[in-house]
């Protein structure tokens, strides 16, 4: 008789996990979500405006203490449109493609943002092109507050 | 100044999408029978074994305990190195010091993978930052195709040279017995394949391995009683960049591996890497790095890669062959895959490569690329100088 061989163990694990923001993105988010506000910290030696901000330069290893508001409107620096789903980490969900992400030079800034554009068959969709964001009405404290980034010219 | 130190002895697995028939442990310790062969040494004679892959994929931590048995680490001085898609290199680098430190004459360095275990995803998630970078994470493709957008409107280079890159190491890659992925494609078959994120294409992209690598370092006094032809250590180099992906100025211009070249070249007496290296072994996770990366380590300089491109400069019987294993486009065990670029390199100067080998090569350079764009250099001779 064939011997039926024992190949594999299967497990399904749910984790949870709870990550604290900490100074920085915390300060940050705060305005995002209650005055819809762009913050960055900046360094006082070598005057690097940070976005994502936070709470260490490290060209300098100095503590980053001053904030300062940049955007909201930005120019768009690079971008690919994404064909292939992808799990949206928060959710746990799929996302449904395709859709555009973008890196955003806000205004003020001098590190750029990661995040979604518009999606647009109008050919303004470039590098170099002025953007803002689009805040959601319902805004929780994530950097998904922010729902997109739209063309502005 | 430490010791002079070598690379005795290689091994690696098969690597493949799934190994069915080895568990974790298993896999290693075929590579390090291999190497332990190759070095045509005992494990009684290593005196310190370094381990490391890329955390998360398979869930679970203690791999280096579980492991201990299997990798030779019993008894003996073992520790654990995880550096991400550096972690190869990383593990070449520590045995390099551990050894030229003079505090340990012999040192196995082991990297592995066995991705199929775990959700690749969620490993790759899990190194995203979660207040800025998971809510918008889009995989590698999505970062590359970004990059790869920018690069090809500065330079003009285009999808078509891309397709020359992938075209290239899989043919290399079905001269590899070791290498993943050995299929016979042409420039219609890149140009035809889904595009995952404009520009990067299914065919632009690395597969996900499994698959592990050893490769054994001993100090100049051990390396001369081998009987093996030793590749000697010239340089390494480590290099970091700050936490964010967007956080580089411009991505694939690899900032990182540029200033490791040139402290690397310093220490190797290397002025013009296109002439004096004779083959490289690039970490390239996709089409559009091994373009835009060898610019960084002062091959293909303004403007110049088109032509080395087009040329077949890069080719296995080009000027500066670059990935005759078939590179990481054909084989992708993450925690292995920059120590394979550092065994390839080696087997490349000891004559082992096989059908895959270039011809007499003395200097050979290999590099491992990891989040957030971390780059690190490890150069080999084939005497001292």
């Amino acid at each position: 008789m064939e011997m039926k061989p024992v190949r594999c163990i299967s497990y399904k694990a749910d984790l949870v996990y709870r990550y604290s923001a900490g100074k920085a993105a915390s300060r940050f988010l705060v305005d995002l979500r209650d005055n819809k506000k762009i913050m960055a910290t900046r360094c006082q030696k070598c005057g690097t405006t940070y976005i994502p901000p936070r709470s260490v330069c490290g060209q300098c290893f100095v503590t980053l203490n001053e904030w300062v508001e940049v955007g909201p409107q930005g120019t768009l620096t690079r971008f690919t449109v994404v064909q292939f789903p992808f799990w949206d980490p928060i959710s746990g969900s799929q996302r449904a493609v395709p859709y555009v992400l973008g890196f955003i030079h806000l205004d003020g800034a001098d590190l750029p943002l990661q995040h979604y554009l518009e999606k647009s068959d109008s050919g303004d969709l470039k590098v170099g092109a002025r953007v803002e964001p689009v805040f959601k009405t319902e805004r929780f404290g994530t950097l998904a507050d922010i729902e997109y980034f739209r063309i502005v010219g | 100044m430490g010791r002079n130190v070598a690379i005795v002895g290689t091994g690696q697995t098969k690597h493949q999408a799934k190994h069915k028939d080895l568990n974790i442990v298993e896999m290693i310790n075929q590579a390090v029978i291999r190497c332990l062969f190759d070095a045509r040494i005992s494990i009684d004679d290593v005196d310190c074994v370094l381990i490391g892959n890329m955390e998360l994929f398979e869930g679970i931590n203690l791999s280096d305990m579980w492991a201990a048995e299997a990798s030779g680490a019993l008894n003996r001085c073992g520790i654990k190195i995880t550096t991400g898609g550096t972690t190869g290199t990383s593990l070449a680098n520590a045995a390099y010091y551990f050894t030229a430190s003079g505090l340990f004459d012999t040192v196995l360095a082991i990297g592995w993978q066995k991705l199929s275990e775990g959700d690749t995803s969620a490993g790759l998630i899990s190194a995203t930052d979660p207040i800025w970078e998971r809510p918008t994470f889009a995989a590698a493709f999505g970062i590359f195709g970004a990059c790869a957008s920018q690069y090809m409107a500065e330079t003009g280079l285009t999808m078509e040279h891309a397709a020359m890159v992938a075209v290239k190491a899989r043919q290399n890659g079905r001269k590899n017995p070791y290498a993943h992925l050995q299929i016979d494609i042409s420039l219609q078959d890149v140009r035809e394949s889904p595009v995952l994120a404009h520009p990067i294409r299914v065919l632009d992209m690395c597969p996900a391995s499994e698959g592990a690598c050893a490769v054994l370092f001993a100090c100049e006094e051990q390396a001369k009683k081998f009987p093996g032809r030793p590749a000697w250590v010239a340089a390494t180099e480590t290099r970091h960049d700050s936490p964010y992906v967007s956080d580089p100025p411009t991505f694939m211009d690899l900032r990182t591996l540029r200033v490791a070249a040139e402290s690397a070249y310093k220490k190797a007496g290397i002025s013009n890497p296109m002439k004096e290296l004779d083959v490289i072994e690039l970490y390239e996770p996709v089409t559009w790095a091994e373009i835009s990366y060898l610019p960084a380590l002062g091959i293909g300089l303004d403007g110049g890669m088109a032509g080395l491109i087009e040329g077949g400069a890069l080719a296995m019987d080009g000027e500066l062959p670059v990935n005759p294993s078939g590179g990481v486009l054909c084989t992708n065990p993450i925690g292995a895959t920059a120590l394979i670029r550092v065994a390839e390199a080696a087997m490349q100067i000891r004559g082992q490569a096989g059908e895959h080998q270039v011809p007499e090569v003395k200097t050979a350079l290999a590099t491992g690329f990891g989040g957030n764009w971390w780059s690190d250099i490890m150069i080999l001779k084939s005497s001292l100088s």
